[in-house]
């Protein structure tokens, strides 16, 4: 996947050269190790800005809201499908956006590879499959499998939906007997315990909103929790009310996430942010047989109504 | 000043019996890594934490705290009027705090202690509070805090300075807030100063030299601000941001808070909370007007504070003490380094 950004440079040169967009989306080196930075390149001389690697977990559909002139964006299967979303939802024309295709075989899980470490992360390297991580003390070579972000190893898109070009070959789709493992282990729990896991969940949250913010769903002009007349839920460190923030945050997301990860990957704190959002996929799937963000002709299940809706208390 | 020895051995029962005077705060790991938060009864200090994702700041500065509250119950006496809230200020001791955080706590008093205000929340939380710092002998990748006026063993603000000797602490006691902890703790085996001394500046040394990262500040003081303001930098910095507060958070020096009012039955309490000038939020009038709408302006605004008007109204360095967390949890990476860099090295353009 890392061997794909010499065609990503090509392909956004030429656009820019042809004047055929104004500008590119896509990920710059990060500062840090495992880090990448959301960057618009605007001419072909800042071309070499560009990267792309297993660190880059934010989704770039969140950039491109709002566009003046036309914009080619960088997208994994995930960006892809929000991207599909935007569509769907008016927040961007398809002809305002040229899409860079990526197939992606999955971002690692940035605190996962961390916690195998005594000490900070000082470098890490990728060639394929093998990672490379080194601390201040010690240097361990990682399968990148064995180190993916869950939503990433629970993948059925790696492939793009939409796109104008791809930047490699197409990648074999992963075939999974239960994509839902999470769930299940969620829903095994009595209701005293389910309850105490969601309770968990949030009580190392800062409300820095960063999960919100890094959402491509999450473009509502003001959030319900930035509401000031009336004010729906208080603003401090009260458990109620950043519980409340989080269960109606997921509940705005229902039938619409893509399970991109890029509220995990933002969370400061290491909060699993996507088990409140999972359960809702999987209703969506099993009761609407929809995964949100597949195709621009159809609108997502919960603002559609349907003649042949198989539930029977809505005819 | 007074140097003391402390057994690792006796460390857990000597904070332990300072717990009798002492409410106790250090750094506590979890499943989502290293906190500093109040120490509950039996639970001993991380003291092998290498950083921690929030500073210490929230031990003066809550963030969500009561400042005032009244009763709407008409029958009672005072009704409607509000009255400091019943905090209490019992003497607390935060162990194992870094030292860069102390020294944020000395930038933050710049603002909450000044000729004109006095935060009596804050300050009376400051002065019950003795700052028992570890000095860091491996500095982490992101500290840039010799660049700042800071470092791994700087004693700015701190009552006691423990540098980790494998079996034992070596506690350099700094002021008679340390001493007073010392003494409630039981640990007294005094130490040769001059042996004791010469160990700290190998320490430090030694310390100093493992940090690679750095940041040049020396123009900041002498470029116009305006020119700053208007450069053309600043779309290019604020594209990435989300406008999150997770930078602000982390950081030991934000101190910018938001007042709201909540009621409960007849009790009406009114609290801050921590806020953020990333947030749109955080400059909208009631009107309706936002003089910081734009995303753009906003992360000029957190950046110009920090390295210019702090700078030029206190004259006190910058405001930031290069602890590093919001280089690290930045989730689109934006790099206060970076940042310093790119306005210190900007030059207008006639």
């Amino acid at each position: 996947m890392d061997t794909c950004i010499k065609k990503i440079r090509e392909l956004a040169a030429d656009l820019l050269d042809k004047g055929e967009v104004e500008r590119v989306i896509g990920f710059a080196k990060g500062t840090i190790p495992m880090a990448t930075s959301p960057i618009a390149i605007g001419s072909k001389q800042e071309i070499e800005k560009l990267v792309f690697n297993s660190t880059c977990g934010l989704n770039l559909a969140n950039f491109a809201r709002n566009l003046k002139g036309k914009t080619a964006i960088i997208a994994k299967g995930c960006d892809s499908r929000n991207i599909v979303t935007h569509i769907v939802e008016n927040q961007i024309k398809r002809d305002q956006i040229y899409i860079i295709g990526v197939p992606c075989t999955g971002m690692v899980d940035k605190f996962k590879i961390a916690s195998r470490f005594k000490d900070e992360i000082t470098q890490f390297e990728e060639a394929g499959d093998t990672l490379t991580v080194s601390s201040l003390s010690e240097t361990k070579e990682l399968k990148k499998q064995d180190y993916l972000r869950e939503n990433c190893s629970l993948c059925t898109h790696r492939n793009p939906v939409l796109y104008d070009v791809l930047a490699a070959e197409l990648v074999e789709e992963q075939v999974l007997e239960n994509p839902f493992p999470d769930v299940d282990r969620i829903e095994a729990l009595d209701p005293d315990a389910k309850w105490q896991h969601f309770s968990d969940l949030t009580k190392n949250c800062i409300r820095c909103y960063a999960c919100r913010n890094a959402c491509p769903l999450c473009y509502c002009p003001t959030c319900f929790v930035d509401e000031a007349g009336p004010q729906w839920v208080g603003k401090g460190q009260n458990k109620t009310d950043v519980d409340t923030f989080h269960f109606l945050r997921a509940y705005h997301c229902a039938g619409r996430c893509t399970d991109c990860g890029a509220c995990v990957e933002a969370c400061p704190m290491g909060i699993n942010v996507r088990d409140f959002t999972r359960k809702l996929n999987k209703d969506a799937l099993e009761l609407f047989g929809w995964e949100a963000g597949l195709d621009i002709t159809k609108r997502p299940p919960l603002d559609t109504y349907s003649p042949d809706d198989p539930n029977d208390f809505i005819k | 000043m007074k140097f003391i020895t402390i057994d690792k051995k006796d460390w857990t029962q000597g904070i332990d019996k300072s717990r009798k005077t002492y409410q106790l705060f250090g750094p506590v790991t979890d499943e989502n890594g290293c906190k500093i938060k109040e120490l509950d009864a039996d639970v001993a200090p991380d003291m092998d934490y290498h950083e921690s994702v929030m500073s210490a700041k929230s031990v003066l500065f809550p963030q969500s705290e009561t400042i005032l509250t009244t009763s709407l119950n008409e029958a009672v006496d005072d009704h409607h009027i509000m009255k400091r809230a019943e905090n209490t200020y019992t003497p607390r001791a935060i162990l194992g705090i870094r030292p860069y955080d102390a020294k944020a706590i000395l930038l933050v008093k710049l603002n909450f202690d000044t000729d004109d205000y006095r935060d009596p929340y804050w300050c009376d939380a400051y002065e019950a509070t003795t700052l028992v710092g570890l000095g860091i002998t491996k500095p982490g990748p992101f500290d840039f805090s010799t660049s700042v006026g800071c470092g791994p063993f700087c004693e700015e603000g701190l009552d006691i300075l423990l540098a980790d000797l494998d079996d034992h602490y070596l506690a350099k006691v700094l002021t008679p807030k340390g001493e007073a902890y010392a003494a409630a703790c039981g640990f007294d085996a005094a130490a040769d100063d001059k042996e004791s001394q010469a160990l700290f500046d190998i320490l430090q040394l030694e310390a100093e030299k493992n940090i690679t990262s750095r940041v040049e500040t020396d123009k900041l003081k002498d470029k116009v601000l305006l020119d700053l303001h208007e450069a053309p930098f600043w779309d290019d910095i604020a594209f990435a941001c989300i406008n999150c507060g997770t930078c602000t958070y982390v950081c030991p020096t934000c101190w910018c808070f938001d007042i709201q009012d909540e009621v409960k039955q007849k009790q009406s309490s009114r609290f801050r909370n921590w806020d953020t000038c990333m947030s749109p939020l955080f400059t909208r009038h009631a009107t309706g007007h936002n003089p910081r709408g734009a995303k753009v302006q906003r992360v000029r605004q957190r950046f110009m504070h920090k390295l210019k008007y702090f700078l030029d109204k206190y004259d006190q360095g910058i405001m930031c003490v290069g602890c590093g967390r919001c280089v690290k949890s930045c989730p689109v990476n934006i790099d206060i380094r970076q940042v310093a860099h790119t306005m210190n090295t900007f030059e207008k353009k006639d």
